[in-house]
């Protein structure tokens, strides 16, 4: 399979300007008879289903929630970044791009961030419009701040409810179209199967979550923006129901996967507590400008604190190791996410971990309070203390935070070219479910950024190039045998899981994945431990085929069928990962093969044999999976080594 | 407390379905950890039931750190439970006796109709949006993001009701099941900003209109739904839905008595 990218020619800025000028036109008596089914209606997808229906294209959007607005976007917090330059802080869409390809460590696509970095200023102009309330300054100004060790300021943001203010705009924005009926929304509603008609997406099969009934959707063209799949992992600081079934079903049928061992890691959440814990909470990332990362320096007050005999006040200075600071004395606490993950990773393999299981490290507030004072303190944390308390039932102005990293965001996702189509034709991947502009590494406050690129003022332009073409097509029947086909898959997929009536819940399998996935595909990754993962996911998921319970019947609301559902798909995806991991024989961004770092420790890369996206094509669940290679072409950025001494 | 845990008894609503007549059940569980949230003792629960052959109980939930809005839980007479300022996925079982009887219901309205169990219909809210809560702004269209100052304090204050998160225990913590404090909530956040201001009079109009059709209560201002609101919106919300409802009919048209006192 020859991968094209698309990637339109001639000077780098130049290159979407004259792709917009020149890409074939719908008329609006055509745009009529098309129509558009949306999967997901987060930022990605409700900003593109509304975009679209406003070009006048007809769209159906799903999602499983009983409310388009719920959608896990909602939960973001730090903000949103935007090339405006309100600040006259010097920046320019030319440094926007460049950090986000120096921060994604070289492994993304020049052409699409330049693109992205190009669209971000109208994006904040549009949420405006619509009456999203963003912080202000005492001007009336729109206010911004620096986020994730950024040289200006360019992250816009609504107190820590960025993603709330925004998801609700694109929803009000996709709700005016569902009122004029250019748009129908279906709600508590899974897609299971993707259709395809003569080699091309054509719908969907939609499980209906309250009835259980499948049900058929066709259509000229499909976007999924279903979002990450950072719950392969088990524990994350995603929604409980965040899953991998929308893009997994398109890889089965032909998508290729892009970079699935690119994951990030977050390094300020609080700790696991118990077995019985269902996610982790991600504390912002602001608090490391004031808060000091420590443990303590010997093994035996480690233990002694974990075992409840010592507290952390009971240390002085001299027993406790600022391990961040001491390593990196030029950016200290506030190293970019991955660097600061891992070192808090090595202190607690090396047992000076702080929480009763070991994995916890502190943050401390005591110097800053004694500096700024408790007010202060407050007034910029006040929210987040709380939030701490509420969950820990510890006073973060008396005793310091644990915190400890956890899986985040998920930067692979369905490979897709310039235009945001995946290798089916027809079938499109937008938002945290493609693995288009990130790299190895994402940048706080770029995700937010690139769901609402991508369905307000990419999508809308790009799919017109695909959908020019399809007039000629009239939307298939839902009677076609394509149909017929993908819902028997679907239904047999159901029904061999509801047949093993073994002894375990799909929760404890989903369990069990995730300590797989985090030992050895997590922050630290090794060929041999990757391999021996690979075993492990085998057995899993034979165990998994032989003996999971799902109660409950078929045609009924049986939210334990849908997690199996979910689950057998993230068992399969987690051997790709494992796969990806194995091949990249480098370090980068948040990929880290101890077997190549510096003598420092630090992640090193390889230009010479890997800047390239690995695209990972789908041969079965006990068949090998191939690789092809995207050749990564820099012509505009040199590539350095990262460095944060 | 570290290791502490509880021996609990629950009172659990479980309904087949919309049309199937509901009942309370009880459970035991031996031992769930203090430091759990609410809705990972219901997982608890689940697994067991699970382990003895019984159908889990449905209940909604997402996110599970209080922004989604989808947890939904009646917990001893409460919406979302004891803790002021705190949705049911926020509440954690610290703030429970060991042996104690927690009775376990979905939020009730006729408006909410249950499907399964815990987990209600809540999709009148959003036809309630649907109706005008929205800035009629097409992508593209938009002017300069500064263009127009707005005044930090208002733009603040929008920030405050547009923080609802749209759970619904305004409607379940009141006895007449209003949904004003949800509307008056979203029509603030668009009164207080000047992008709202040219459909103002027609979206407070629609949304009431809508509001009465989905079969809410009227409000008599008992602000219980303000005290169970799990992100502090306040009453002065419908006082100002209120003086925007009548100058809006003074203006011509609307015909629902939204605000009565008896
Ligand atoms: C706690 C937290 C904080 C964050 N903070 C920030 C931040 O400050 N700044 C930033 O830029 N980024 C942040 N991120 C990342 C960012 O929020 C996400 O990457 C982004 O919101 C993803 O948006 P999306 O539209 O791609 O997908 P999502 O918002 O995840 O939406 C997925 C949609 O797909 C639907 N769906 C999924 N599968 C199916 C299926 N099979 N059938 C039907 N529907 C389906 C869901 O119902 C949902 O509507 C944060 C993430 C987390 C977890
Ligand atoms: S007003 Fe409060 S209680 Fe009512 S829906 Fe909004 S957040 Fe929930
Ligand atoms: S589960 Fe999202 S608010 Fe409770």
């Amino acid at each position: 399979m020859k991968l094209d990218s698309k990637i339109p020619s001639g000077p780098l800025a130049e290159r979407w300007k004259h792709y917009r000028s020149t890409v074939p036109l719908v008329s609006p008596a055509n745009k009529r008879k098309l129509e558009v089914i949306v999967v997901g209606t987060g930022l990605a997808g409700a900003s593109a289903a509304a975009s679209l229906a406003e070009l006048g294209y007809k769209v159906k959007t799903f999602c499983f929630q009983d409310s388009p607005r719920r959608a896990h976007s909602i939960a973001a917090q730090g903000g949103i970044n935007a090339a405006k330059n309100y600040q006259n802080d010097g920046d320019s869409v030319y440094r926007l791009f460049y950090d986000t390809i120096k921060g994604g460590d070289y492994r993304a696509r020049e052409a699409n961030v330049h693109r992205l970095a190009e669209v971000s200023a109208s994006i904040i102009d549009q949420c405006v419009a619509q009456g999203v309330p963003f912080a202000r300054d005492y001007g009336g100004m729109l206010d911004n701040r620096s986020f994730g060790g950024t040289q200006v300021s360019r992250t816009f943001y609504a107190r820590g409810q960025t993603g709330q203010q925004l998801l609700l705009g694109a929803y009000s924005a996709l709700n005016r179209q569902i009122s004029k009926k250019q748009v129908q929304s279906f709600t508590r509603h899974e897609m299971v199967e993707l259709v395809m008609v003569d080699g091309k997406a054509r719908g969907i099969i939609a499980k209906n979550l309250v009835t259980g009934e499948l049900e058929r959707h066709s259509a000229h063209a499909v976007v999924l923006a279903s979002g990450g799949y950072g719950n392969v992992f088990y524990l994350s600081t995603n929604a409980m129901g965040s899953n991998v079934t929308a893009a997994w079903k398109a890889h089965r049928l032909g998508a290729l996967f892009g970079n699935p061992c690119f994951t990030q890691i977050h390094p300020t959440c609080l700790p696991q507590a118990g077995e019985y814990q269902s996610k982790l909470t991600l504390m912002s990332e602001s608090l490391r400008n004031d808060g000091r990362v420590w443990v303590p320096s010997r093994v035996e007050d480690a233990q002694a604190i974990r075992e409840g005999r010592l507290k952390a006040s009971d240390l002085g200075e001299d027993r406790r190791d600022y391990f961040l600071e001491r390593k990196y004395p030029a950016y200290g606490n506030l190293v970019p996410r991955d660097v600061a993950s891992r070192a808090a990773k090595e202190l607690c393999d090396a047992g000076h971990g702080v929480a009763p299981t070991g994995l916890a490290v502190f943050l401390d507030f005591e110097d800053a309070i004694r500096r700024l004072g408790r007010s202060t303190i407050s007034a910029r944390y006040g929210n987040l203390f709380e939030m701490y308390e509420k969950i820990t039932g510890d006073n973060p102005y008396e005793t310091p935070m644990k915190i400890y990293p956890a899986v985040h965001y998920t930067m692979g996702g369905l490979w897709v070219d310039y235009e945001l189509m995946t290798t089916i034709p027809g079938l499109y991947a937008i938002g945290e479910a493609n693995f288009s502009d990130h790299g190895a590494n994402r940048l706080g406050a770029s995700a937010l950024m690139q769901g609402l690129a991508d369905g307000y003022f990419v999508l809308p332009y790009t799919i017109g190039a695909y959908l020019s073409s399809e007039i000629r097509h009239a939307v298939p029947s839902v009677d076609h045998p394509s149909f017929v086909e993908a819902e028997q898959r679907a239904l047999d997929f159901q029904n061999r899981l509801l047949a093993i009536q073994g002894k375990r819940s799909a929760e404890s399998f989903h369990r069990a994945l995730g300590k797989i996935m985090w030992e050895y595909c997590g922050m630290a990754r090794s060929a041999e431990g990757l391999r021996h993962a690979l075993g492990l996911l085998e057995s899993l998921h034979q165990e998994f085929w032989s003996d999971v319970l799902v109660p409950g019947s078929l045609n009924s609301y049986n939210p334990e069928l849908d997690k199996a559902h979910r689950v057998a798909d993230f068992i399969e995806l987690g051997r790709l990962m494992v796969w990806d991991a194995l091949t990249r024989e480098e370090s980068c961004g948040g990929h880290f093969r101890v077997e190549h770092q510096t003598p420092e420790g630090e992640a090193l890369r390889d230009d010479e044999e890997f800047a390239f996206v690995s695209a990972w094509e789908y041969h079965g669940p006990d068949k090998d999976p191939v690789m092809h290679r995207e050749a990564l072409n820099f012509e505009e950025v040199h590539l350095t080594q990262r460095s944060y001494k | 407390m570290e290791n502490q845990s509880l021996r609990l008894k629950l009172r659990v609503w479980r309904q087949a379905s919309s049309q199937a007549k509901g009942a309370f059940e009880m459970y035991e569980l031996a031992a769930v950890p203090v430091h759990a949230s609410f809705l990972e003792m219901m997982d608890l629960l689940n697994e067991q039931l699970i382990r003895e052959g019984k159908e889990p109980v449905a209940f909604d939930h997402d996110c599970r750190e209080g922004i989604c809005g989808m947890c939904s839980l009646y917990i001893n007479g409460r919406a979302h439970g004891p803790q002021r300022g705190t949705t049911t996925c926020q509440l954690h079982m610290r703030h429970f006796q060991d042996g104690e009887t927690i009775t376990v219901e979905p939020f009730r309205a006729a408006a909410f109709p249950v499907l399964k169990d815990l987990a209600v219909n809540r999709s009148a809210f959003d036809r309630i949006q649907q109706a005008g809560g929205y800035v009629t702004v097409n992508t593209g269209n938009a002017p300069d993001g500064n263009a127009v100052p707005i005044p930090k304090t208002d733009a603040d204050e929008a920030f405050m009701s547009a923080a609802c998160i749209g759970c619904g225990a305004c409607v379940a913590a009141c006895k007449n099941a209003s949904a004003m404090l949800f509307v008056s909530a979203k029509v603030s956040q668009y009164a207080l900003l000047p992008q709202g201001q040219p459909e103002h009079r027609e979206r407070v109009l629609s949304m009431v209109e809508a509001m009465d059709m989905e079969g809410f209560g009227h409000c008599t201002n008992t602000g219980a739904c303000e005290a169970e609101c799990p992100k502090g919106i306040s009453v002065e919300n419908i006082a100002r839905l209120n003086r925007s409802y009548l100058a809006a009919q003074l203006s011509g048209g609307g015909t629902s008595a939204v605000a009565t006192s008896d």
